[in-house]
């Protein structure tokens, strides 16, 4: 990897980012380790208004069974089965569906989970909103408006960051603009809105939303799919921090100040 | 030069940090389990907010989404108790539940007791929806019964009545400190929501013993827990502070949340 910055320091995230960037990440991480705990009291994924217990309509499901060579747990996946003993299903002599090291309670605790998921779903969704309102004043979310030279730009910032090339600019490149913006602006909002569609509540409010996700079982599923998705930014997130140079990266987090690559002019937007 | 050095050691410490964060130090967080512990009560500060969301978003007639007869795909899936062994029980199951009798006392002006025929001959609701357990499960059936208002409107409930409290048969669990019948609340604007039934039928039939004979509620726009099943009293409070574990349910109790809406 090939890094320059030997430019100046700028002043890159405002308060309000940093801040919120700081509560999502905790809020995602007791988000996803309680909605593991819930997901437990059910281990499967079903599309449609309700779960197949005279029929099948599940594409994906954890268990166990008991055989003579002892307790297996299995996992299937569109009716391929996998032996995922010790991992998912059976752990030692715990019958549970994801590992209790990946949940919040590390037990089984459905009641404890729940409680703590809604309280930080609650959380989120205000510091969603705190984020937007101060983004459209400060002028945030221009910067993660997509323009047409960003359109141009795309393909060679796709080969950039193949290479592991990265430039530090002011501003957000072409990906992390649409990293950034398709977390925010549809993943999380993907997963306010399937986790509200499972609220019988929230079903008689907005029935026609039920409609669009195709049933309370298919909004469950989303829901959970959705969550892989922002692992998966998770994972990318981490690797680009590390690649691009983690200090750098981590300092204008924490602190607002970048350091840009030379050639950088220093212009006055952010 | 400072970054240079320290990149490393960032790096080191920050995989380490992240990898006891995973696989042990999430159960800090088991502290939050018992009732009443520091943790729980600070996250149970939400749960206000939630329930009033629910009632706003809710509002007194908003209507749960029904399904057609096509929906009913399978039996209803029982969950809970699904076969009550108490003498009570068992002496008015075998002449069929002819002298059984729903009792509707506390704070009310006109208290009932009312027989499994009486509640019949009251006019009925039958509605085809789709019951949301905790867990995750969701089932559709075809219910009938008489609206919990019109009972409700016989019994005149006082100005200081707040929730139904209802009494079930079943013995949900059997401790050391002997043992503990199911029971389970509402506020009133859910008591008087249309779609709210105390149901006998059940797709086209009896309610079977399973799903909650003779009597259970339907309280269509909350989780399956809310709905008692084995229903022999309800009860007008102004406050279930006094009832058992104090929290308004069997598995309110047990840390559940009492708002039960989503």
């Amino acid at each position: 990897m090939t890094t320059t910055r030997n430019g100046p320091l700028i002043y890159r995230q405002s308060v309000w980012t940093r801040l919120t960037h700081w509560i999502w990440a905790i809020c995602l991480f007791f988000l996803m380790l309680t909605g593991l705990q819930i997901f437990n009291a059910y281990p499967k994924l079903q599309f449609g208004d309700q779960s197949g217990f005279e029929f099948d309509n599940a594409f994906l499901e954890i268990g166990a069974r008991r055989s003579e060579v002892g307790l297996t747990g299995y996992t299937d996946f569109f009716g391929y089965e996998f032996d995922t003993t010790g991992i998912l299903g059976v752990q030692g002599d715990t019958v549970q569906g994801v590992p209790g090291a990946l949940t919040i309670p590390s037990t089984r605790d459905l009641a404890t989970g729940r409680l703590i998921h809604f309280f930080f779903a609650w959380l989120l969704v205000g510091t969603l909103a705190v984020w937007l309102i101060a983004s459209a004043l400060n002028g945030h979310l221009r910067a993660l408006a997509i323009r047409s030279r960003d359109i141009r730009a795309l393909p060679s910032d796709i080969a950039a960051h193949a290479r592991l090339r990265f430039h530090h600019s002011r501003d957000y490149n072409v990906l992390q603009k649409l990293s950034y913006a398709g977390v925010l602006f549809v993943l999380l909002p993907l997963m306010i809105l399937t986790g509200l569609s499972m609220s019988p509540t929230f079903n008689a409010t907005a029935p026609w939303m039920l409609d669009i996700f195709g049933g309370r079982q298919s909004a469950r599923s989303i829901h959970f799919l959705t969550m892989l998705l922002l692992v998966g930014f998770f994972i990318i997130h981490m690797l680009m921090l590390v690649a691009a140079g983690p200090l750098n990266e981590l300092r204008s987090i924490l602190t607002g100040w970048y350091r840009v690559d030379a050639d950088q002019k220093e212009t006055d937007h952010v | 030069m400072f970054e240079q050095i320290n990149r490393r050691s960032l790096l080191r410490h920050g995989l380490m940090c992240s990898a006891a964060l995973t696989l042990g130090g999430c159960k800090i967080f088991d502290a939050a389990r018992p009732n009443d512990s520091a943790m729980r009560n600070f996250f149970e500060r939400a749960n206000g907010l939630t329930y009033r969301s629910q009632r706003l978003l809710a509002g007194p007639n908003r209507l749960a989404p029904e399904y057609t007869e096509a929906d009913i795909r399978q039996g209803m899936r029982p969950n809970g108790s699904t076969n009550p062994d108490g003498d009570d029980y068992l002496t008015l199951a075998r002449d069929n539940f002819a002298d059984y009798r729903l009792t509707v006392t506390g704070l009310v002006e006109n208290p009932l007791s009312l027989s499994r025929a009486a509640l019949m001959a009251m006019p009925s609701r039958t509605q085809i929806t789709r019951h949301d357990c905790v867990e995750g499960w969701s089932c559709i059936a075809k219910w009938t019964g008489v609206p919990l208002s019109l009972v409700l409107d016989q019994a005149r409930p006082t100005a200081a009545a707040r929730f139904a409290v209802f009494q079930c048969y079943d013995t949900i669990e059997r401790s050391l400190s002997g043992i503990v019948k199911y029971y389970e609340s509402i506020d009133l604007m859910t008591a008087r929501h249309p779609q709210t039934l105390l149901a006998y039928g059940m797709n086209d039939a009896p309610l079977p013993t399973a799903n909650g004979a003779p009597l259970r509620l339907r309280a269509e726009r909350l989780l399956g827990y809310k709905m008692a099943k084995y229903v022999h009293t309800i009860t007008l409070v102004d406050s279930f502070a006094n009832i058992a574990g104090g929290r308004g349910g069997y598995w309110e109790d047990r840390g559940y949340h009492w708002y039960g809406g989503i």
